[in-house]
C-alpha cells in the first residue's frame, strides 16, 4: 500500500500544533521553527499531491480508507478530486505564507498553535469523504478561529468572535440533524447498511423526494451561513474587521470556500434532486449577494469592512455558478474558489501593512499613497485589478466561466449578475483612489515603501494570480473531469438535461491550424 | 512572414517587461527611446505581413496563429489565437505607425518628468493591449485587449495622481467603459450559445450561412453596440472622453483620438455579417446614436475654451460619424475615417500639446493667440490638420467624410443634412480654434486680465505639472521655472516633438488616396477590405446618391467654406459677435446632470443599503441575540429550588398531557 498522503496532510500539521503545545514559552524560535517547518512540509506536501494528481481521472484518488467506528458506520474516508484539488493545495501554500509573513506581535506560541491546529481542520474539511469525520473537521475549524479573532483580533473582537461562533454554531446544529438523519434514513432507502460513507449514500440511496428535500436544507443552511450568502451574511464583516491579518487571509482565502465547496460536494452529488428543486432560491440570493455585497462595498468607511463586503459579493458569483448546473459554470465556481482565495488575501495582506503603518483602516485617514511608496501601491494595484475581473489576471477567468455557464440555464439571472463587473471596478477604484491618489498629508508623508520580506510574502500571489490569468488550462484540466462527473451524476438522478449547444461552424482558414493543433 | 503576426503584440510586451525590470535604471529618456524602439520595430514588422498578405490572393488573405488554448472547459474551445487579415493588419499599421511617432513625441514632451519610464511602460502595455484587440480570432482575445486598453486608459489618464481631477476622471473612464463591457460580455454569452463558438470566423460563418437566427443576431448586434458605446464614447456613454483629458498630451493623442476609442467601430466591422443579419432596427440605432453624437459633441465644441477639450469633444463628433457610417453599412468609409482621422486628430492634439508645451501649460486659447510666428512649424503643421478636419480638398478628411455621407444619403437623407450641420460646425469651431491660437492678438501678454478672468481653471497650480513644467522649461531653451502669474514668453519644441508633426501633416495631406471617389480603380481600400466586409457593406450603386456623388462632393465643399467663413467673420474679422452660450459652453448640462444624480440620488440609495444591512439586517441578529438573552433570564427564574413549585408544574403538565390525549386525540 502507497503512503498515506492525505491522511499525513491532515496529521502533519495537527502534530505540529500539539508539539508547540507542549514546548516552553521561553523557546519562541523553536516554537517559531516548528511552526514554519510543518507548515512547509504541509504545503510541499500539497503540491506533491497536485503534482501527481492524475488529470483525466474524474474519481477521488490517493483515497485512503479505514473503519473508524465500525457500529455506526464511520470511516476515515479520504479522497480528493478535482474540486477539492486546488483548495488542498491552497490551503498548503496560504499557511506558510501567513506563518513566515504574518506577526501576530504577541502570544506566539498559542498563535502558531491555533494556526495549524486550523490548517488540519481545513486539510481534513476538504479531504474527508465521510459526513461524520467532515462534521467534525468542519467543526474543529470553528475552534482556532475563535481563539485567532479573539485573542490577537482589533477593538471589537470579542464581540466578532462571540458573533462569529454562535452564528456559525447555529448553522452546524441543523447540520449535524441532517448528517444523522441523512446516514439513518439512507440505510433504509438503498444502502442496506448503517454508514456515514459519502460516496456509498450519494450513489445508492434514494430518499423520497420531500425527505430529501428536509435533509438537503438541513445541511445546506450550515454551508449558507459558512459562504456567507444574503441575508446571513453578517457576521462577516465583523469578523474580517476584527480578526488579525493572519486570520484574515485565512477566513477569506480557504475558509469561506467551505460553504461553497460544500454545497457542491454535499449539497449538488448528495441531494441533486433537492438541489435542483431549490435553485430559483439559490440563484436569486446568489444574485442578491452579488449586487447587495458590492453596494454596502462602496459605502463602508473601514478598508477592511470593504474587503469584507466584497468577498459578499464574490461569494454571490461562486454560488450563481454553482447552481447553474453547467461544465462551464461550476468549473468557474470551482476555480473562482481559488482565485478569491488568492486576490482577496492578497488584500487582507496589504491591508494589513497598510494597519501596520498607520494603525488605522479608515479610508478618510489615508490619503496619496502611491506618490510615497509606488511599489507598495503597484502591487494593491495588480491584486485590486485581479478583484475587479480584468482579463490576463485569474479573477476574470473564473468569472467568465461562471457567467458563460450561468446564462446557459440562468440567463436573465446572469443578466443582473454581469452588472456586479461594473460595481466591482467603482467600489474598489474609489477606494483606491481616495487610498492612494492625491497628494499625501502629514500623517502619510513617512508612509514607508514595501519592504524586502513583504515583497516576498506578496510576489507568489502575484505571480499565481496572473500565472493563472494567462494560462488557466492546467488547472481547468484538472477541475473539468470531476465537475462533468457531478454533472452526470445529477442528470442520472433527476433527468436533468445539460444544454446541447450547436456545432460550431469552422471557418476554412480556421480549420486548417484547427488541425494542426490536432495532431499532437 | 505572415506566421510571426505574434511578433506584433509581442515586441511591446518585452518592451514593457523590460522597462518594468530595468526601467527607472534607464531612466530619461532612454527608457522612453527603448519603447519607441520597440513600437517602432512592432510597426516594421506590421509592413511586412501586410507586404506579405498583399502578395497573397484576395480570398487567401486570412491567416489564423493559435499560440495556446486559454479556457477550454467542456463545449467552451477558447485559444489565444491572432487573425492576420486586411482588417486587422489595417488597424495594426496605424496603430503601431501613429504609435512609434507619438511615443517619440512623448520622449520629448514628457522629459524631466520624474516618472518618466513609468509614463512608457504603460504607454508600451498600451500598445500591446491595443495590438492584442485587433488581432484577436475570438471575441475573448478581442475583449482581453479591449479591457487591457481600458486599464491603460485609466493608469495614463489618472497618471498625476496627485491632482484631484486627474484620479477622478481615471476613475470615471474606467467604470463607464465597465458599463459598455457589459454589453460585450452579454454578446459573447448570446454567441457561445447560439453558435457554440465565440471565434469571429464561426460567429460570422453562422451569420453568412443562415444558421444565426435573425432574433439572436440583433440581439449580439446590440450588446456589442452598447460596449461600443463605452469604449468609443457615444452617447449616452461618450461622457467620459471629455474628463480624459486630464492625461497627458501625447495620451490624449494616442488613446483618446487615433487608436483606442475606435475599437467600437473596428468591433462592429469586424462582425459585420452579424449586423447584417440583425433586425433592420439596429442599424438604425447605430445610425441615429452616431448622427446624435456627431451633432451633439459638434455644438458643445462650439463653446469651449480649453484647447484640448474642443479636440475632445471634436473626437466624439467625427466617431459619431463613424458610427453613422456602420449604421449605413458603409464599413469601408468607417475605417476609411478613421485612419484619416487618425492621422489629422493625432496631429491636432500633438500640436495643441506643442503649444501647451511651449505656453508652460497654459491651456485656455483666450489666453493664446499670434502663436505662429513664434511657434512656424507647430502652426503649420497644425494648420494642416484644421484642413484635413474641416472638410477641404485635397486634404485626407475631406474625402473620408463625403464617403460617409454619400452613404448617409443613401440611407436617409434627414441623417445626410445632420451629417451636413455636423460639418459645417466642425468646419467654424476649428477655424475658431485656428484663429484664436494662432492668429489674432497675443493674449498671453495679458496676464493680469487672463488671471481675473479666468481663475477658475485650476489645474495649473498643480505640483506635478509645475516640476514637470520646471524640467521641461529648464532643458529646452534654458527658460526659468517662474511662478504663475509672471509672463511667458511661447517658444517653439524640440526636434523630437516636431518630426512626428510634420510626418502626420504629410499623411493628412495624402490619406485620402487610399480611397478616391472618382474611379473604381482608386478605391484601394475598398479592394483590400472587401473580403472582409463584403457580406455587410451596403450597395448603393443605382440609387440617387451614387448617380449625383459629385453634386453632394460640391455641397460638402460649399459647406466648409460657410463655416470657415463664418468663424473668420466672428473671430479674425469680428464683425459679428461670438455665439457662446454658456449651456453649450457647459455641454448642454448632460455630465453636471448626471454627476448630480450619482452624487446626490444615486449615493443616497447606495447609503440606504448599507443603512439597512446595519441596522435591519445585522440588527435583526443581534436583536435575536438580545431576545434569547433576555428570556433566559426570564427562564433562569423558574429555577428557584422550591419543591412544592415543582410538583406544581409537574401536576399541570400531567394535566395538560391528559387533555392532549383525551380530549384532542381521542385516545382511551
Amino acid at each position: 500500500m502507497s503512503f498515506p498522503i492525505l491522511t499525513a496532510l491532515v496529521l502533519v500539521p495537527a502534530a505540529g500544533s500539539l508539539t508547540i503545545a507542549v514546548l516552553s514559552e521561553r523557546r519562541a524560535e523553536w516554537i517559531k521553527l516548528v511552526a514554519v517547518l510543518v507548515s512547509v512540509f504541509t504545503g510541499a506536501m500539497s503540491v506533491w499531491v497536485l503534482s501527481s494528481f492524475e488529470t483525466a481521472d474524474a474519481g477521488f484518488q490517493f483515497v485512503s480508507k479505514h473503519d473508524w467506528i465500525k457500529p455506526w458506520g464511520i470511516s476515515w474516508h479520504l479522497g480528493i478530486d478535482g474540486i477539492s484539488l486546488f483548495l488542498v493545495v491552497l490551503t498548503g501554500i496560504l499557511f506558510p505564507l501567513v506563518i513566515v509573513g504574518v506577526d501576530p506581535h504577541h502570544d506566539h506560541k498559542r498563535y502558531l498553535a491555533w494556526l495549524l491546529l486550523l490548517e488540519a481542520g481545513m486539510m481534513g474539511s476538504f479531504l474527508s469523504l465521510d459526513l461524520f469525520v467532515f462534521f467534525v473537521f468542519f467543526e474543529i475549524v470553528l475552534v482556532p478561529m475563535y481563539f485567532l479573532i479573539g485573542g490577537w483580533g482589533y477593538e471589537g473582537r470579542v464581540y466578532a468572535a462571540t458573533k462569529f461562533f454562535l452564528y456559525t454554531m447555529v448553522g452546524s446544529a441543523f447540520m449535524l440533524v441532517g448528517i444523522v438523519t441523512t446516514a439513518v434514513l439512507a440505510r433504509s432507502n438503498g444502502v442496506g447498511h448503517l454508514t456515514f460513507d459519502l460516496v456509498e449514500i450519494a450513489e445508492n440511496a434514494d430518499f423520497a423526494t420531500s425527505t430529501g428535500r428536509w435533509l438537503f436544507f438541513a445541511i445546506a443552511v450550515a454551508f449558507a451561513v459558512k459562504v456567507p450568502m444574503f441575508p446571513v451574511h453578517t457576521w462577516l464583516p465583523d469578523a474580517h474587521t476584527q480578526a488579525p491579518t493572519g486570520g484574515s487571509i485565512i477566513l477569506a482565502g480557504v475558509m469561506l470556500k467551505l460553504g461553497t465547496y460544500g454545497l457542491l460536494r454535499f449539497g449538488l452529488y448528495l441531494f441533486p434532486e433537492a438541489a435542483r428543486w431549490s435553485r430559483p432560491l439559490w440563484l436569486t440570493l446568489a444574485v442578491i449577494g452579488i449586487i447587495y455585497g458590492a453596494v454596502a462595498a462602496t459605502m463602508q468607511k473601514d478598508l477592511k469592512r470593504l474587503v469584507a463586503y466584497s468577498s459578499v459579493a464574490h461569494l454571490g458569483f461562486i454560488v450563481l455558478g454553482t447552481f447553474a448546473f453547467t461544465s462551464q459554470a461550476i468549473s468557474g465556481a470551482t476555480m473562482q474558489m481559488i482565485n478569491h482565495g488568492l486576490s482577496t488575501g492578497a488584500l487582507f495582506l496589504l491591508v494589513g501593512m497598510i494597519y501596520e503603518r498607520r494603525h488605522t483602516r479608515q479610508i478618510a485617514e489615508l490619503k496619496g499613497i502611491q506618490k510615497v511608496a509606488p511599489i507598495f501601491a503597484a502591487g494593491f494595484m495588480v491584486v485590486m485589478l485581479s478583484s475587479i475581473g480584468v482579463p490576463g489576471l485569474n479573477g476574470f477567468i473564473g468569472e467568465y466561466l461562471i457567467l458563460i455557464g450561468s446564462f446557459l440555464t440562468a440567463r436573465w439571472w446572469t443578466v443582473v449578475a454581469a452588472t456586479g463587473v461594473i460595481l466591482a471596478a467603482l467600489y474598489l477604484l474609489w477606494a483606491y483612489q481616495r487610498v492612494f491618489h492625491g497628494e499625501p498629508d502629514e500623517a502619510n508623508r513617512s508612509f514607508p515603501e514595501l519592504r524586502a520580506r513583504e515583497a516576498a510574502i506578496l510576489l507568489p500571489f502575484i505571480g499565481l494570480i496572473v500565472f493563472t490569468g494567462v494560462y488557466p488550462k492546467p488547472m481547468l484540466d484538472r477541475i473539468e473531469p470531476a465537475v462533468d462527473a457531478l454533472i452526470t451524476h445529477v442528470s442520472e438522478q433527476t433527468g436533468y438535461v445539460a444544454p446541447d449547444l450547436p456545432e460550431p461552424i469552422v471557418h476554412e482558414a480556421a480549420a486548417e491550424t484547427e488541425g494542426e493543433e490536432a495532431q499532437p | 512572414m505572415v506566421d510571426v503576426v505574434w511578433l506584433i503584440p509581442a515586441l511591446p510586451l518585452a518592451g514593457f517587461l523590460l522597462i518594468l525590470l530595468f526601467g527607472r535604471k534607464l531612466g530619461d529618456p532612454k527608457a522612453g527611446y527603448l519603447a519607441t524602439a520597440m513600437i517602432g520595430a512592432a510597426f516594421v514588422v506590421t509592413v511586412g505581413v501586410f507586404a506579405d498578405l498583399m502578395s497573397m490572393d484576395a480570398e487567401e488573405r486570412r491567416h489564423v496563429s493559435t499560440l495556446f488554448r486559454w479556457v477550454p472547459v467542456g463545449d467552451l474551445q477558447i485559444d489565444l489565437a491572432f487573425l492576420a487579415d486586411p482588417l486587422s493588419i489595417t488597424m495594426c499599421l496605424f496603430v503601431t505607425g501613429i504609435g512609434t511617432l507619438i511615443h517619440l513625441y512623448a520622449v520629448g514632451y514628457m522629459h524631466g518628468d520624474e516618472r518618466f519610464s513609468k509614463f512608457f511602460l504603460y504607454l508600451n502595455l498600451f500598445a500591446l493591449s491595443m495590438l492584442v484587440l485587433v488581432l484577436g480570432e475570438n471575441l475573448l482575445v478581442t475583449f482581453l485587449g479591449w479591457e487591457g486598453v481600458g486599464t491603460c486608459s485609466y493608469f495614463l489618464i489618472s497618471f498625476w495622481h496627485e491632482r484631484e481631477s486627474a484620479a477622478t476622471a481615471g476613475k470615471k473612464a474606467f467604470v463607464t467603459n465597465r458599463v459598455g463591457d457589459w454589453g460585450v460580455m452579454m454578446a459573447m454569452f448570446l454567441a457561445f450559445q447560439a453558435v457554440g463558438t465565440i471565434s469571429y470566423g464561426g460567429l460570422n460563418a453562422a451569420a453568412e450561412s443562415g444558421a444565426l437566427s435573425q432574433t439572436t443576431a440583433t440581439a449580439i448586434a446590440a450588446m456589442l453596440f452598447v460596449g461600443a458605446c463605452g469604449k468609443s464614447a457615444q452617447l449616452p456613454l461618450y461622457l467620459w472622453l471629455p474628463d480624459a483629458m486630464e492625461g497627458p498630451t501625447p495620451v490624449s493623442a494616442l488613446i483618446h483620438a487615433a487608436t483606442m476609442v475606435t475599437a467600437g467601430v473596428f468591433l462592429m466591422t469586424r462582425v459585420n455579417p452579424v449586423i447584417a443579419v440583425s433586425a433592420e432596427w439596429v442599424t438604425w440605432l447605430i445610425a441615429i446614436v452616431g448622427a446624435a453624437t456627431a451633432l451633439f459633441a459638434a455644438t458643445i465644441a462650439v463653446a469651449q475654451h480649453d484647447i484640448k477639450k474642443v479636440l475632445a469633444y471634436s473626437t466624439v463628433s467625427q466617431l459619431g460619424y463613424m458610427f453613422l457610417a456602420v449604421g449605413s453599412g458603409a464599413y469601408v468609409a468607417a475605417i476609411f475615417h478613421m485612419v484619416t482621422h487618425a492621422f489629422f486628430k493625432a496631429l491636432l492634439f500633438l500640436g495643441s500639446g506643442s503649444v501647451i508645451h511651449g505656453m508652460h501649460h497654459e491651456q485656455d486659447m483666450r489666453r493664446m493667440g499670434a502663436l505662429r510666428k513664434l511657434m512656424p512649424i507647430t502652426a503649420v503643421t497644425f494648420i494642416i490638420g484644421w484642413l484635413a478636419i474641416a472638410g477641404v480638398p485635397p486634404f485626407a478628411g475631406f474625402w473620408s467624410k463625403d464617403e460617409i455621407l454619400l452613404y448617409t444619403y443613401a440611407k436617409s437623407p434627414v441623417l445626410y443634412v445632420v451629417g451636413l450641420v455636423t460639418a459645417l460646425l466642425t468646419a467654424y469651431y476649428m477655424t475658431r480654434q485656428v484663429i484664436l491660437v494662432f492668429f489674432g492678438e497675443a493674449r498671453w501678454k495679458d496676464q493680469a486680465h487672463a488671471h481675473g478672468a479666468h481663475g477658475d481653471l485650476g489645474t495649473h497650480a498643480d505640483p506635478a505639472t509645475d516640476a514637470h513644467e520646471s524640467e521641461a522649461g529648464g532643458t529646452d531653451g534654458g527658460q526659468a521655472a517662474d511662478d504663475h502669474g509672471e509672463v511667458h514668453t511661447p517658444h517653439e519644441s524640440p526636434w523630437v516633438m516636431l518630426f512626428p508633426l510634420v510626418v502626420l501633416a504629410g499623411l493628412s495631406i495624402v490619406g485620402g488616396a487610399l480611397q478616391l471617389p472618382f474611379s473604381s480603380d482608386l478605391h484601394f481600400l475598398e479592394k483590400w477590405l472587401e473580403p472582409v466586409i463584403e457580406f455587410g457593406e451596403a450597395d448603393i450603386h443605382h440609387t440617387w446618391a451614387y448617380e449625383n456623388k459629385y453634386v453632394l462632393l460640391g455641397v460638402a465643399v460649399v459647406i466648409a467654406a460657410i463655416g470657415i467663413a463664418a468663424s473668420v467673420m466672428v473671430y479674425a474679422k469680428k464683425k459679428v459677435k461670438a455665439v457662446e452660450p454658456t449651456i453649450l459652453e457647459q455641454a448642454w448640462y448632460y455630465d453636471k446632470g448626471v454627476s448630480a444624480f450619482m452624487g446626490g440620488p444615486g449615493r443616497k440609495g447606495f447609503d440606504a443599503i448599507a443603512w439597512f444591512d446595519a441596522k435591519v439586517v445585522d440588527g435583526a441578529v443581534n436583536g435575536v441575540a438580545r431576545l434569547v438573552n433576555g428570556t433566559a433570564g426570564q427562564v433562569r427564574k423558574t429555577q428557584s429550588g422550591n419543591v412544592r413549585q415543582y410538583a406544581a408544574g409537574l401536576g399541570v403538565g400531567i394535566v395538560l398531557l391528559l387533555v392532549w390525549f383525551v380530549v384532542i386525540r381521542g385516545i382511551l
